[in-house]
């Protein structure tokens, strides 16, 4: 942990601009905020029915279902993609929503299921690789983009959601806003709060792919090749 | 290294690239392709003048304090567990990066898609202090594999046809599947894993820095940033330093601009922000965190006439819309910035002395000011260049010389300005024949010798687009 050359480069910085180093800078007011407008007035109804029009957009699936039958939807989800092996991200939602049962309960059928844990260290990764699918929770998700935000923490590894072949996101419908305005002005408010931001945010929108072969557009070309979405009702 | 790629004279690149008939084709192709998502992206958003205007003033306040900002930043970065190397020159970075490798005895490097460290030369740096380094992004494995410098900087491998894809996966690999681009795919994926789980050290670019909180992001669809930053131990991103923004509302903003003016996307695959060092609890991410923040004559724009170039967020949408790319192709201009974006930029780079065709690679339509998101006023610094070039640096004919006395009038007043893309049509009309312009005067004549030249649209952009908004509002 060290800064380097800084002072010697900054200054020539405000020497180029012509003035001082500053120290002091007060927050601009810009001229226009169209960025506020955007699904401005949409109840959270209507915001559900954008985000599952974007998904036809990123190739995602979307399903959606209440917290009884969470279970039951993941179940089915599992199924059709035909996976058995599973990671998923720890911490106390998985009790809130009572995917802690479920996850037993297909432990006890035969499903081969690991949650992510800080004490196993890198053995988490190395089943990760192996997974067939990587389940997590979305904490903001912007309609909008059909994107869900991922606070990666030492529930929530980096890799649940990078590297098995299929990436599912458990989506709260309380966590959908309009779009990314909204999650960037909290992690700003958080910020000036003096709550730092997480090492890693994800800001994930479905599948990984790539036009880079004669602009074909190509699916899961390092992430994910599929992406689910599961909306839980629980308002 | 600079940033100059290859040893050839402008006239033979031109030339190397008109006879490229396939990465004409894909050019002009991906040109139609990325131009339209943009609009309708735009169109989506809704009051995409004024995202413009949003982004010009938040890119304008952040180099106006750039020192304070940057300040900021390495301050946070630290708080973070992360180490701030401040580089003048390419060397110094590539020096520093390399003394990391040294100390990790690294043997193997992946990388994740960066122009800083292409103009740096990074990979060679590294490679001479013994370590493997990998591309991972596809376009650029592709043609790392063949050697061969990037031509676009949203599809960097866009002059390769998948044939030419499939021979090089088979010489270099050993690769004996079919061309389907999706098999391809699947074999670079299967191969880059391989290289990820590896890796002693990852390096990244940097998109954006949030100075507020020190993070940095990587905008992606592939999602192999995603892998570069959570597998090895180390990362070291790079950043050019006029890659900042003061606050995560600001960063929305310039993403969204970015994202939408590339490819039309809302949002790419994966938006990744990244502060520091992994947490104590946290099993995957860095250990050991450096950010690299590099000058490498950036400094020299600033407080200039010429600002405004640092602005840039590198979307390219200034290239898919540029007429003259679109006929010669990324390599024709011999540096790793291409199109109208890297005709401003490398001059002031690198000198004008390597690039003084450059500035003269425009029809000036104004295409590219028209397109850009945080409004560079592009055609406008083509302009100037070729003022300085005529003026000062005497390098150019005379007939050249009278017509750019010409261009300085008209950018010298607000009126004539707008009329100028109007005025560039009129002016070469002694060339033009239908839509098109058979032998062009100076410059031009290059191209034309080989193909025709559209000549500058009937219809301005803008008057385009109000008349299609107009039409749409019905
Ligand atoms: S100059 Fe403008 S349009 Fe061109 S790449 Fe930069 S931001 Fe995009």
């Amino acid at each position: 942990m060290a800064i380097h050359n800084r002072e010697a480069f900054l200054d020539n910085l405000a020497e180029q601009l012509g003035r001082t180093r500053r120290t002091k800078v007060e927050s601009p007011v810009y001229s226009v905020h169209p960025q506020e407008r955007v699904f401005q007035d949409a109840t959270q109804g209507e915001l559900v029915e954008k985000l599952e029009e974007q998904c036809k957009v990123i190739h995602t699936s979307f399903t959606s279902t209440k917290l009884e039958t969470l279970g039951e939807t993941l179940r089915t989800v599992l199924n059709d993609y035909g996976v058995t092996k599973v990671v998923g991200a720890a911490g106390p939602r998985n009790d809130a929503t009572h995917l802690s049962t479920v996850y037993a309960e297909l432990q006890s059928e035969g499903y081969d299921i690991h949650l992510w844990d800080e004490n196993k260290g890198r053995e988490n990764v190395t089943f990760a690789e192996q997974a067939g699918a990587g389940i997590v929770f979305s904490d903001i998700t912007l309609a909008e983009s059909g994107t869900v935000t991922l606070f990666n923490d030492r529930y929530n590894g980096r890799s649940i959601s990078l590297l098995p072949e299929t990436f599912i996101a458990i989506v709260p419908k309380s966590t959908l806003v309009p779009r990314m305005t909204q999650a960037s002005q909290l992690i700003h408010e958080e910020e000036k709060k003096g709550n730092p931001v997480s090492s890693c945010v994800s800001f994930v929108t479905g599948p990984s792919n790539s036009a880079d072969i004669e602009m074909n557009l190509i699916v899961g070309v390092h992430g994910p090749v599929k992406a689910t979405y599961i909306l839980v009702d629980d308002l | 290294m600079s940033i100059k790629i290859g040893q050839k004279s402008y006239g033979d690149r031109i030339q190397d690239g008109l006879s490229n008939s396939f990465m004409r084709k894909a050019v002009s192709g991906a040109q139609g392709r990325f131009r339209s998502g943009r609009l309708k992206a735009a169109e989506e958003l809704g009051d995409w003048e004024d995202w413009r205007t949003l982004g010009e003033e938040i890119r304008s306040h952040t180099m106006e304090n750039l020192d304070y900002y940057l300040h900021q930043l390495s301050e946070q970065v630290e708080n973070r567990g992360g180490t701030v190397f401040f580089a003048k020159t390419a060397e110094e970075a590539n020096e520093y990066i390399q003394e990391i490798a040294k100390k990790k005895q690294a043997k193997k490097v992946v990388k994740s898609k960066s122009m800083v460290t292409e103009e740096i030369g990074l990979n060679k740096a590294l490679e001479k202090s013994g370590c493997e380094v990998v591309e991972s992004d596809l376009g650029e494995w592709i043609l790392q594999l063949d050697e061969d410098p990037p031509s676009h900087i949203v599809t960097p491998a866009l002059h390769k046809n998948k044939e030419q894809i499939r021979e090089t996966f088979m010489k270099k690999k050993g690769y004996t599947g079919s061309d389907d681009p999706v098999e391809l795919a699947a074999y670079a994926r299967e191969q880059l894993r391989q290289d990820f789980l590896e890796a002693d050290i990852g390096v990244t670019g940097c998109n954006f820095a949030v100075a507020e909180s020190g993070a940095i992001t990587l905008v992606t669809n592939e999602g192999n940033a995603r892998m570069v930053t959570s597998l090895p131990d180390t990362q070291i991103s790079v950043m050019g330093m006029e890659r900042i923004v003061p606050t995560w509302e600001d960063l929305e903003v310039v993403v969204s601009l970015l994202t939408r003016a590339a490819v039309g996307q809302k949002l790419t695959s994966y938006i990744t922000a990244l502060t520091g060092t992994r947490l104590e609890d946290e099993v995957d991410g860095p250990e050991d965190f450096h950010l690299v923040i590099v000058d490498n004559g950036r400094s020299k724009i600033l407080g200039t006439e010429f600002q405004s170039a640092l602005h840039c967020i590198r979307c390219a949408a200034c290239i898919n819309a540029c007429p003259v790319y679109r006929h010669v192709g990324g390599h024709s201009y011999g540096s790793i910035y291409p199109g109208p974006i890297g005709a401003v930029l490398t001059p002031l780079l690198d000198g004008y002395e390597d690039h003084k065709d450059l500035p003269y690679a425009s029809t000036l339509c104004a295409a590219c000011t028209e397109a850009c998101p945080v409004k560079i006023p592009l055609h406008e610094h083509l302009i100037r260049h070729r003022e300085i070039i005529v003026e000062r640096e005497k390098m150019t004919t005379k007939a050249e010389k009278m017509m750019m006395m010409g261009f300085a009038k008209w950018a010298s007043t607000p009126a004539a300005y707008k009329l100028s893309t109007k005025m560039a049509r009129t002016t070469l009309k002694p060339w033009t024949k239908d839509e098109y312009i058979e032998k062009g005067p100076g410059p031009m004549k290059g191209w034309t010798e080989q193909r025709d030249f559209p000549a500058p649209s009937k219809e301005r952009f803008r008057d385009w687009y109000r008349q299609r908004e107009q039409r749409s509002d019905h």
